[in-house]
């Protein structure tokens, strides 16, 4: 295990290839989530969490189906999994930081259909890596959703004071939005501190 | 049952992605060419139409408590048959849409399908429903593929159609593009909606009026 390549594949995850703006995973919480800072930094924290978690545990599922020779029940099990942990951490939360639990309310449940979840555990599998590698992949995939959440719920909350055509009300204004940021993160590309 | 009203609502009135704003992520990501976007959209077709049938036939088996795991495991189900046939018989077209296949597990028309109509409604009238919502959210792809395709790589289908001398316009092809064309397509459909609506209102006025 070298470190060099787990910053590696922190800074693609953060940056050069941001799970919004360049892999279009996870949009429906981000434009869903996003009016106010505060509640998209919690969201972006919840999917962070669970991202990371859910890499570990798929890590292991995906070992045992390969072992039994069951690949092709991939994304029956991995989709399992995930409304399974993430049942499970919405009961542990309740039970044990009641405050947390009720600052993230509606947004633990909706996790489970959060596609970036599903997808970092599929491309971990996809890109054959290691456990380490996995958990890290999964918690800056996470962070860079939080990063994006955060700068987009920032710029949103002053596009409502801002006047532009009635027919861009509500998501299209949203989407040219995040489009600009996109364009933003597109000036990452290429960088590359650490060789993989 | 009015089936032309369904579609209607399906291409239209309640469009899955311009309308109800579900499965963003996979209509952005993979509408660069229009092969993806054929793929994409039969593969969501045909699974929404085969899992709204399915949970209309068990839907008075489901519990409620538990309804959303049972449809995500009939989702499942099917999108893995789909990604598996696609893998057999298509690996191009598999091998580009890539992740986005078994993410139609969690693309939310087909659990918001289920939930909203397919639990509610016969077999019959899902039937309908699916593959007019299907049919929807791949008129909706192909438009976005044929502006990305076209004017972002100047070609179709992989054959040049724009004159030698035109310069792509390669932002349409990056995930920036995806944004903008969907953002500005989106607008382009409440303007229409809303100017209809506006008619109607003025037409029920008079009406009143006299």
């Amino acid at each position: 295990m070298q470190v060099t390549r787990l910053l590696a594949i922190s800074l693609g995850a953060i940056l050069t290839n941001n799970f919004i703006f360049s892999q279009f995973l996870g949009i429906c919480p981000f434009l869903g989530v996003s009016k106010k800072a505060d509640t998209a930094v919690g969201m972006g924290l919840a999917v962070t969490f669970v991202m990371g978690l859910a890499s570990a545990i798929t890590f292991a599922v995906n070992l045992i189906l390969v072992k039994l020779g069951l690949e092709f029940m991939q994304t029956v099990a991995f989709i399992l999994v995930i409304a399974a942990l993430v049942q499970f951490i919405e009961m542990f939360l309740k039970k044990s930081i009641p405050s947390l639990y009720t600052a993230l309310g509606i947004y633990l449940p909706l996790i489970t259909t959060n596609c970036a979840v599903l997808g970092v555990a599929l491309l971990n599998v996809q890109n054959e890596y290691n456990f380490f590698e996995s958990v890290i992949y999964g918690i800056t995939g996470g962070l860079g959703f939080l990063l994006a959440i955060y700068l987009f719920a920032t710029v949103r909350e002053r596009t409502e004071f801002a006047e532009y055509p009635e027919a861009f009300e509500g998501f299209p204004i949203a989407l040219i939005t995040s489009g600009l940021l996109a364009l933003a993160f597109m000036g990452f590309s290429g960088l590359e501190v650490w060789p993989m | 049952m009015n089936i032309g009203k369904q579609f209607k609502e399906g291409l239209i009135t309640n469009n899955p992605v311009t309308v109800q704003l579900l499965g963003m992520c996979s209509t952005m990501a993979i509408t660069t060419s229009i092969s993806n976007g054929v793929g994409m959209g039969i593969s969501v077709l045909i699974i929404l139409t085969l899992a709204n049938i399915f949970i209309a036939l068990l839907r008075k088996v489901i519990p409620d408590e538990v309804r959303i795991a049972c449809f995500i495991v009939v989702i499942a189900g099917f999108v893995t048959m789909v990604d598996l046939s696609l893998q057999a018989f298509f690996p191009a077209i598999a091998k580009s849409l890539g992740v986005f296949i078994p993410l139609i597990v969690v693309n939310c028309i087909i659990l918001g399908r289920a939930e909203a109509f397919a639990s509610k409604n016969s077999v019959a009238a899902s039937t309908v429903d699916g593959i007019a919502q299907g049919l929807g959210y791949t008129a909706v792809l192909l438009v976005l593929c044929f502006v990305r395709e076209l004017f972002g790589s100047g070609k179709l289908l992989g054959a040049q159609i724009m004159p030698s001398g035109y310069v792509p316009a390669g932002i349409l092809i990056l995930p920036v593009g995806g944004f903008l064309c969907l953002g500005t397509l989106i607008a382009a459909m409440q303007w229409a909606l809303n100017k209809n609506k506006k008619k109607a209102e003025k037409a029920g006025r008079k009406e009143a009026a006299e």
